[in-house]
C-alpha cells in the first residue's frame, strides 16, 4: 500500500479529515466565532421535563451573570450574599492554593502538580448546590469539591508530598485525593472510568431506597473513552439518580476538543441521544453552575432520572506541571475567551448588589495567601516528597488485600532486607 | 447437584442472609442466566436485587466498583471468560487497586463470575481460560472450582471475602466431570460423590488446595477441568500420582504444593490455557525455586497451545488424554 492506488478511477479520492484547533502558536487568538447567547436567555423547564424536550438546551448556553456582572433570567437561583461570598472565598483559595503548589513543584517539593485556573466556579459551585451527603465521582481537575467541603488544606498538601500526613500512604500521584467522608471518591489515573462508577453508586443509593444522589466527573477529552459511553447508557437504562458532568475546557493535554469530537456536536447533545436529560452551562458563571446543578439534584432526587451537564469553560493553564502549552496553542487565549474569568465575574456581581468591595476582595484574598502558607508551612513539617518513602518501607505490602498473603510477606521480607 | 446447581443454591443461600447483595449481568434477570447458574433469583429477590444488565462488561464493572463504594456486594456475571476484557481496565485499575490506593478507606468486595474453558466446540471466544491475565493482578483473588461441592462452598467464601474474587466457572463441567475422553458418553454429576451439597451455608475456604488423590510417585498440579483429565489419566497410566486440585490460584496454597513435590520428587502442571506466561509457568517457578533439591526430573507442563482456541480442531487444541500421558511418562522417565 505504499503507493496510492484508486480502486475506482473515476470516484475522487478520498481523504481523512483531521480536525484542527483555530489557532496555534504564533496565531493572534480570536473567538468572536463563538456564540455567546446573553444572559438568561436560556428558557428554565421544569425539573420533571421528559429528556428529549431538553434538546434546544444542548446547544443553548445557561447563562445568569450578564456583560454588567447583573444575575438575569430564569436561571438566576437567587442565593444569598452570604452563600456568594463563601463561592467567591471557595473559588479564591482554590486559585492560591494552586499557585503555591505549582510552586512547590517548580521548587521540588514533589513530583508533580495540576491546576484549575479559569475552572475553579465549576467544582466550588457544584460542590454548594449538592448537599453533603451527596457524593462526587472527580476527575482530577475538581479540587474546588474538596475546598467548598471544608477538606483541610493541610491534608490535600499531605498528599501532594507523599508525606505521613498523607492518609493513603504516599502510594498515590499527587493531586489524586481521596476522602471518604467529604464524599470525594478516590481519584484515578484511568481517565473515564469514575463516569460508570458515579452511575453504578447512584443505582445502589436507588436500590436501598436512600435519597442521596452522586455526580460524576468527566473532561471533554475522556469523553472520548468507552467507559463514558457505558454510563450514559447505564444512567438512562435504570434512571439512576446521578448528574453527568462534562467539563468542556477546550483542551485535552495538547489535542483540541474536536479530536474528542467537539467539532460537530455539543457534548451535552451526546446527552439526548441516550435519552437524558441536557444543559449546557457557562462554566464561568458561578450563580449558572449552582443553578443547573441544583435544578439536575431536584431532577434526580425525586426519581426524574439522570442529567448530563456540559459546563463549556477554558483550561487557561497547561494541562500539568508536565506541559508547556505554547508548544501547541496561542499566547493570550485564556484573555481572550469570551466567557472571562470565574472570579472576576462572581466579584463584580457581589460589588455590584453592593455586598462586597475591593477592599475586601483584597482581603480575602490576603487571607487566603495566608491560610495556604500557613498550611504549606504545617504540612511540609511532615516532609516533602524527596525526603519520602524511606521511613517505612514495609507499609508498600500492605492493604493490597485484607489480609497479607505469603507471597507478600515474603516480598516484604525481602524488601526489608534490602534496605539493611 | 450439579455444578449450575451449586452455584444457583450459592446466590441463593447468600442472598437471603445478606440484603446487601445485588446480582446482575446480561440475561441473569427474567431469565436467569443463558447457563442458567441465576434462575429464580429475580422471582425471589425481585428486580432491585437481581436484574438485566445492558451488554456492556465496562459498564457492568464499573457501575459494580461504584455500588461497591456505597456499600452493596455486588455479584455480577460475564457471560463468557472471553468477554470480560471490555471490562478489564476497571477490573485492573479500579477493582483491584482500590484498597491499596485509599489505604483501606475504600474496599471492592465483590465477585465477578464468569464461565470459562474448552472442551465444548466453543471455537475462539467461548473456550479461553484468561486465568493469568488475573493471577498477574495484585489485589486480585482467583478461584477456578472443579466439583459442585467445592462450587458452592468456594462461591459463599469469595462472597464473602472482602477483597474481590474472579470466579472463572469451568463451564465443560457444569453438567458432569469430563475426563478428556471426548469419544466416552459422559457421565452427570449424580454419580460423582462431590455432587452432595449440603444443604444451607458452607464454606471452602479460599487459599486451600485439595489433595483430591494421594500418591507417591509425581505431583500433579491442576484446577478446573484439568483436575479430572489428570485423574482418568493417573488411572489410565497405573502412575502412582498425588492429584492436587489447587482450587484457588491466588492466593495459592504453597504449603500443600511443597509438601507433596517433596514427598514425590516429580512434578506435572496441567491448564487449559496456552501455554507461554500462563499460570502453570508461574507454579513451575514456585516449585523450581522451592523443591529445587527434591526435584528428580524437570518440572513438567501440560497445556493449550499458543494458539487462539480453534473450533474444529478441539481435540488437537485440548490438552486431554495423550498429552497427559506423553508428559507423565516423560516426568517419569526422566
Amino acid at each position: 500500500m505504499a503507493d496510492k492506488q484508486p480502486s475506482r478511477r473515476n470516484a475522487p479520492a478520498l481523504a481523512l479529515h483531521v480536525p484542527e484547533p483555530p489557532f496555534r502558536p504564533g496565531d493572534t487568538p480570536d473567538f468572536s466565532s463563538i456564540k455567546v447567547p446573553p444572559a438568561g436567555s436560556a428558557p428554565r423547564p421544569d425539573t420533571a421535563v421528559a429528556a428529549r424536550e431538553t434538546h434546544p438546551l444542548a446547544t443553548d448556553l445557561v447563562r445568569v451573570l450578564d456583560e454588567d456582572a447583573k444575575a438575569v433570567g430564569p436561571w438566576d437561583p437567587k442565593l444569598d450574599a452570604d452563600t456568594l461570598r463563601k463561592i467567591l472565598k471557595d473559588m479564591v483559595t482554590v486559585r492560591v492554593f494552586d499557585d503555591r503548589m505549582y510552586r512547590a513543584q517548580r521548587q521540588g517539593k514533589t513530583s508533580f502538580y495540576m491546576k484549575c485556573t479559569g475552572e475553579e466556579a465549576i467544582a466550588t459551585s457544584a460542590a454548594a448546590a449538592l448537599d453533603f451527603e451527596d457524593i462526587h465521582f472527580p476527575t482530577y481537575r475538581q479540587q474546588g469539591i474538596l475546598v467548598s467541603r471544608g477538606y483541610p488544606l493541610v491534608k490535600m498538601m499531605c498528599q501532594i508530598y507523599s508525606n505521613p500526613g498523607d492518609h493513603m500512604k504516599g502510594r498515590q500521584l499527587p493531586i489524586m485525593y481521596s476522602d471518604k467522608k467529604h464524599g470525594f471518591f478516590t481519584i484515578s489515573g484511568n481517565l473515564g472510568t469514575q463516569y460508570p462508577q458515579a452511575v453504578g453508586w447512584a443505582m445502589a443509593s436507588a436500590i436501598k431506597g436512600d435519597s442521596r444522589i452522586a455526580m460524576g466527573w468527566v473532561g471533554d477529552g475522556a469523553t472520548a473513552e468507552g467507559d463514558f459511553h457505558s454510563a450514559m447508557t447505564f444512567a438512562a437504562v435504570y434512571n439512576a439518580p446521578v448528574i453527568l458532568a462534562t467539563v468542556n475546557n477546550q483542551w485535552a493535554i495538547s489535542s483540541f476538543s474536536g479530536i474528542a469530537g467537539g467539532e460537530r456536536a455539543t457534548f451535552a447533545q451526546r446527552g439526548i441521544g441516550y435519552g437524558i436529560a441536557t444543559l449546557r452551562v457557562d462554566g464561568n458563571d458561578a450563580l449558572a453552575v449552582y443553578a443547573a446543578v441544583r435544578w439536575a439534584a431536584e431532577r434526580a432526587r425525586s426519581n426524574k432520572g439522570p442529567t448530563m451537564i456540559e459546563f463549556f469553560t477554558y483550561r487557561a493553564e497547561g494541562h500539568s506541571t508536565s506541559d508547556d502549552p505554547t508548544g501547541y496553542r496561542a499566547a493570550g487565549e485564556a484573555q481572550s475567551w469570551p466567557l472571562g474569568d470565574p472570579i472576576e465575574r462572581l466579584k463584580a456581581h457581589l460589588i455590584g448588589i453592593g455586598e462586597w468591595d475591593e477592599e475586601r476582595h483584597s482581603e480575602i484574598t490576603k487571607n487566603a495567601d495566608a491560610e495556604v502558607r500557613a498550611a504549606q508551612k504545617e504540612a511540609e513539617k511532615l516532609g516533602i516528597l524527596p525526603e519520602q518513602g524511606k521511613s517505612d518501607i514495609g507499609s508498600v505490602f500492605e492493604d493490597v488485600y485484607a489480609d497479607m498473603p505469603w507471597h507478600i510477606a515474603e516480598q516484604r521480607d525481602q524488601a526489608l532486607e534490602e534496605q539493611r | 447437584m450439579n455444578m449450575i446447581q451449586a452455584i444457583n443454591d450459592a446466590h441463593k443461600v447468600m442472598m437471603r442472609r445478606d440484603p446487601d447483595i445485588v446480582v446482575y449481568g446480561e440475561d441473569v434477570g427474567f431469565f436467569g442466566g443463558v447457563f442458567r447458574a441465576t434462575e429464580g433469583l429475580q422471582k425471589e429477590f425481585g428486580k432491585q436485587r437481581c436484574f438485566d444488565a445492558p451488554i456492556s462488561e465496562g459498564g457492568i464493572v464499573g457501575t459494580a466498583v461504584g455500588m461497591a463504594a456505597y456499600g452493596l456486594k455486588p455479584v455480577i456475571e460475564i457471560q463468557f471468560a472471553d468477554y470480560i476484557y471490555p471490562g478489564y481496565d476497571q477490573i485492573v485499575s479500579e477493582v483491584a487497586k482500590m484498597r491499596y490506593r485509599t489505604a483501606g478507606e475504600w474496599s471492592m468486595p465483590m465477585v465477578i463470575r464468569s464461565p470459562y474453558g474448552g472442551g465444548i466446540f466453543g471455537g475462539q471466544t467461548h473456550s479461553q481460560s484468561p486465568e493469568s491475565l488475573f493471577t498477574h493482578i495484585a489485589g486480585l483473588k482467583v478461584v477456578v472450582p472443579s466439583t459442585p461441592y467445592d462450587a458452592k462452598g468456594l462461591l459463599i467464601a469469595a462472597i464473602e471475602d472482602p477483597d474481590p474474587v474472579i470466579f472463572f466457572e469451568p463451564k465443560r463441567i457444569y453438567n458432569g466431570p469430563f475426563d478428556g475422553h471426548h469419544d466416552r458418553p459422559v457421565t452427570p454429576w449424580a454419580r460423582h460423590k462431590a455432587s452432595e451439597v449440603p444443604e444451607g451455608h458452607y464454606t471452602v475456604p479460599l487459599g486451600k488446595a485439595e489433595i483430591v488423590r494421594e500418591g507417591e510417585e509425581v505431583t500433579i498440579l491442576a484446577y478446573g477441568t484439568m483436575v479430572h483429565v489428570a485423574l482418568a489419566a493417573v488411572e489410565d497410566n497405573k502412575i502412582d500420582a498425588e492429584v492436587i486440585d489447587l482450587r484457588t490460584l491466588v492466593p495459592l496454597d504453597i504449603e500443600t504444593i511443597e509438601k507433596s513435590v517433596q514427598k514425590t520428587g516429580r512434578c506435572l502442571i496441567a491448564q487449559e490455557a496456552p501455554r507461554t506466561s500462563g499460570f502453570a509457568s508461574e507454579l513451575a517457578t514456585l516449585v523450581q525455586e522451592r523443591c529445587f533439591y527434591n526435584l528428580e526430573a524437570p518440572v513438567g507442563r501440560v497445556t493449550g497451545w499458543d494458539t487462539p482456541y480453534p473450533h474444529a480442531y478441539e481435540w488437537t487444541y485440548f490438552p486431554g488424554p495423550k498429552r497427559m500421558k506423553t508428559a507423565l511418562q516423560k516426568v517419569m522417565a526422566d
